[in-house]
Formats: structure tokens, sequence, C-alpha cells
């Protein structure tokens, strides 16, 4: 379990993020949605221990992550960034394989090559092994990388749950990767994973969130089960767009419609 | 190497070289005076060009993985032309030098000034770059830049009020030189370069994982400040010591990683080695031609390896454009 509480983080006198408590369960898809600039990625970022000069703490496991070495969280915490480029070009199973790094020492042992061959396989990518990471296109460059980030915590780790981190992860997706993405992470979520994704698309959301977010200027606006939460005036709040809500004839699950 | 070692002003045959090893090795005085060429000339000189070679490109694997820049070589933070401006000053200023400081120091003056002119150059670079604990890697380049600038015209300024046979000590100097190689030298280069290059290829996972990026890296549990620091030490520490013994040699820890890397990909764990290797050949070949060109005179090194070296990276550059278009390497 992931706690948050009483989280405040100023640049100058700016809030970015204001009194924010909350927990992510394992199990559950949570899905953060907000505005652009309303703190998502600085949410993230807090959550996943890269920024450490905020006030308030984050429990993993009722364990404060401050106190964690870098190394030791790396076993068991994953974040996939949004578009990270590289800067030389690489193979993309050495990509991948970068996901293992904070398992072994020096050289790669047995288990990491296995582990990096059924993320691969799992992803579809097995074809793509011998390529180079350059010359992919930008959704390909996203699954790898999301498969570098999955091969570093594919085995549950002895703390009992990992934690995996997602922001805007489908943005260069074609509709039909979007989905299989989603399902991953979903598949991925039900093995003792704290899941926490950025997502822009309001109906993927509802569609595979168990839990939604809304940040509005820093502060949490609203969250629970979207059948719950979801509904025209808070959209309006959020976003201050106006929507319709209907029932998904197949799913049953709340579809947004623009109107 | 044994071609580097064989060809010269003076020949020297494979035969005299096994004769001169077994004697060197039975504690006896060499036979001739071939064999005395090999053991007191020639034969450190090769070894000392091939572990400048080395430490040249190694650094510039290093340089290039810490900048995540293609164009970044080991002069860039200031420590080559820290070592030129204190040489320089040297030559121009031996004279105004107290005699004991001369005489503590005796033939090891120049290296020495050399030595501590590239260690406060990169210092003052990192010091300047750093800014509230954290060292951004475009700040670094930038005030390298400006760092580089300053001791060039300081470098300059001592050639303009130097005498003729200083200021071509300097110009020499800045174009590298093997030809004073000694035992102690190689001893002194050898033993910083061995350690270095060990410590280098424990930080390779590190520097890998620094390609996707500061914070990709920090994920991977890589603490990329710490990373800089540790780098910029090493890689300040070998190459003040070899420019301070052989001068600036441009050019090699630019092309060589680029070689290498279009041959067997970026992974730095294979890379670190192989530049090692790489560099030390090519230095020692273009040794060997900066020796047999002028014959019996010799052309300094640093002619060599950019007159080479340019035109080679022209045309890797070509290639690698033609690669880019393909959507290849792109930087």
């Amino acid at each position: 379990m992931l706690n948050a509480k009483n989280i405040q983080y100023n640049i100058g006198k700016k809030h970015i993020l204001n009194d924010i408590s909350t927990e992510f369960n394992p199990g559950e898809f949570n899905m953060i949605l907000g505005p652009n600039g309303s703190g998502k990625s600085t949410f993230l970022k807090i959550f996943s221990g890269e920024i450490n000069d905020y006030s308030g703490s984050v429990l993993y496991n009722n364990k404060n992550i401050a106190s964690q070495k870098k190394e030791t969280l790396a076993k068991y915490r994953a974040v996939m960034s949004q578009q990270p480029e590289l800067s030389f070009p690489l193979m993309v199973d050495e990509v991948v394989m970068m996901g293992r790094y904070p398992h072994f020492n020096f050289n790669p042992k047995k288990k990491d090559f296995v582990i990096c061959d059924e993320v691969m396989e799992r992803m579809n990518l097995s074809s793509f092994k011998e390529r180079n990471y350059l010359t992919l296109s930008g959704g390909e460059k996203q699954r790898v990388q999301f498969a570098r980030v999955l091969a570093q915590i594919w085995e549950k780790p002895a703390e009992g749950i990992r934690y995996l981190f997602l922001d805007e992860p489908l943005t260069s997706l074609d509709i039909n990767y979007q989905q299989e993405f989603l399902q991953i992470a979903r598949e991925f979520a039900k093995k003792d994973t704290v899941l926490v994704a950025v997502m822009h698309d309001i109906n993927l959301a509802t569609q595979y969130g168990d839990k939604l977010f809304f940040l509005k200027q820093g502060k949490l606006i609203a969250h629970g089960r979207p059948k719950e939460i979801l509904n025209q005036a808070l959209i309006k709040v959020v976003f201050g767009v106006d929507i319709t809500i209907i029932e998904n004839p197949i799913t049953g699950a709340p579809l947004v419609i623009y109107t | 190497m044994v071609c580097a070692i064989a060809f010269g002003a003076v020949e020297i045959l494979p035969s005299d070289m096994f004769s001169a090893i077994q004697h060197f090795f039975q504690g006896k005085d060499p036979a001739n005076i071939y064999e005395g060429v090999f053991i007191q000339i020639r034969l450190p000189r090769v070894l000392l060009c091939a572990i400048t070679g080395a430490i040249l490109s190694v650094s510039g694997v290093l340089m290039q993985g810490l900048f995540r820049n293609p164009i970044v070589e080991p002069g860039l933070v200031g420590t080559s032309s820290g070592a030129a401006l204190g040489a320089s000053i040297v030559f121009v200023m031996a004279a105004k030098f107290s005699p004991e400081f001369k005489s503590f120091t005796g033939p090891f003056l120049v290296p020495l000034m050399a030595f501590f002119g590239a260690l406060a150059a990169t210092y003052v670079v990192y010091s300047l770059a750093k800014n509230a604990k954290r060292v951004s890697i475009m700040s670094l380049l930038l005030i390298g830049i400006a760092v580089n600038a300053v001791c060039l015209s300081g470098t300059g300024f001592m050639s303009y009020i130097a005498r003729d046979p200083q200021a071509r000590s300097i110009t020499f100097w800045n174009l590298g030189t093997l030809s004073g190689a000694s035992w102690l030298q190689v001893f002194i280069v050898g033993t910083v370069a061995t350690i270095i290059f060990i410590l280098s290829l424990r930080y390779s996972k590190q520097l890998n994982a620094l390609l996707l990026g500061e914070e990709e890296a920090t994920y991977l549990g890589v603490n990329p400040d710490k990373l800089k620091r540790r780098i910029m030490l090493l890689n300040t520490a070998m190459v003040s010591v070899a420019t301070a013994f052989v001068g600036v040699i441009s050019f090699m820890g630019l092309i060589v990683p680029h070689v290498l890397r279009l041959l067997i990909g970026s992974d730095n764990k294979r890379l670190l080695p192989a530049s090692m290797i790489l560099g030390a050949t090519l230095l020692t070949l273009a040794d060997m031609c900066a020796r047999l060109i002028l014959a019996p005179a010799e052309v300094p090194i640093g002619i060599i390896t950019s007159l080479v070296g340019a035109p080679i990276f022209i045309i890797l550059l070509k290639k690698f454009n033609l690669l880019q278009q393909k959507g290849g390497y792109n930087a």
C-alpha cells in the first residue's frame, strides 16, 4: 500500500501541490486526471521518489521512501516517464536489459536474460530485439520503454509489493496498442502491484481504472470509483468542458461524450 | 607494436630486441647501440604512446557518455587547455622561478605545472558549473568553453611575450610530443591508467543507464550527481597526467569512441575496453608516422592525429548522416 500524508510542494512561492493526502492499494489501477499544469507529473515524481524536497511523507508499506536508498527502491519500484530519449544508438534488447540493472552488479545473470525474453514476448517485441532503438517509431519506442520498465519489476520482490508509475504512457500509441498496453498494465496491477498512471483520455481511464483521482491547481478535487464520482459537474469544474455521460452499452462503464 | 618499435630514425632488428630484453632481465648492459636505443628510447616511447592513446580514448568514451553528447572530447572541460597554459608559463617564465624550486622539480617542472594547470582549470569549470549541489551538463559545457577560451588566450599571451625558442617550445608542446619518453614516465602514466581503467569499467553500467537521461537513471537506482563527480574526477586525473608528459594531442578522444560506436554499438561495457585497444593502436601508428615522415627529424604527433583524424571524422559524419536519414544515429 502507498500512503501519502500532507504532501506540500512549492517552487518559489507557487504551490505546485497543496496538502494532498491519499492512498493507493495494490491490485487496483489508479488513474490520475487533470488539466495541463495541474501537478499530475509532479504528483507522480513525488510518489516515485524522484523529487525529495517536499514536505509531508510518502510511505510504501508503512516505510518512508525518503529513508530508503535509490538502489534498493529501484528493485521494486519502476517508472515510465514521458518520452525518454536515448542519446546513443543501442539495440532494443540492450534497452530492455537496462531494466535489470538494479538487480545485477556487472554482468547480467541467466535469470535476467530469461526475464527480458519473457517481457519482450508478452509485449510482442521479440522480433525487435536486434533493431536499433533510434530507428523505431515513437509508438514502438514507447512499447520498448514499457518493456524495460516491466523487466525492472517483473519478479515479485521480497518486500511483497511492487510499485509501478506511468506518466502519460499512451501518447504515441495507436488504438490497438493503447488497449493492449492497458490490459498488460491491469494484469500487472492484479499481481500485488500498486499502479498509478497519469492519463488524458477519460474514457480509457474509466474503462480500465479502478479508481480515478482528479487534480486541479495542485489540489486533489475528487477521487473514487468511476461510477461513483464521475459526473457532468465534476468535469466542468476540473476541465471547464461541457459533457454528457451515458452508459457504455457493452461494458456498462460511464462513457463521456463531448457536447 | 613490434613494427612501431622497429622503425624510426634508427632501425632495430627483432633479434636485437629479443637479445636486449634478455640482457635487460639478466641485469647486463645492452650489448650494442641498437639494444641501447631499444631499451632506453624506443620501448618506453612506444609504451607511453600506447598508454596515452588508451587514456585519451577511454576519456572520450567517459566524457561523451557523461555529457550524452557525441561532439564532446576530453579537453572540453578545460583539462587540456589548462595544462597548455601551465606548460607555457614554465617555458616563458622558467628563468624567474627560484632555483630551489627548479632543483626540487628537476626535469619534471613542465609536467608538474601542466598537471596543476589541468587540475586547476577543470576545478574552476566544475565549481563554476555547480549550482546548489547540482551540476547541470549544459552549464559544464558552456563554462568549459569559456574557461578554455581564457586558457587559450593566456597561452597565446605567453607565446606573444616569449622569445623565439620559447615560443617554439610552446607550439611544439601544444602539438604533442612523445620524444622525451622515459621509463619513469611510463611507470607513472601506466599506473594511473591501470587504476582508472579498472575503476571506470565499474561505472559502465551506470553510464549506460545515464543514456536514458538523468531522471530515468535515478529510477534505475543511479545517483547521477555522484556519478558525474566520480567520472569527472577519474577523467581529470588520467587526462592531466597523460597531457602533462606528452602535451596536447587532439582528436583521439573524439574520434575513437565514434568509430567504435559505429562498429560495436554504444554499450559502455564493450566500448571502454575496445576504445582502450583501438586508442593505443591508433596513437602508436600515428607516432610511427610522426617519426618516419621526416626521419631523422620528427613531426609533432598532434599534427598527424589532426591531419589524419579530421578527414576520417568528416567521412564518418557523412556516413552517419546517411544513417540518420534512415532514422539511425541521431544525437
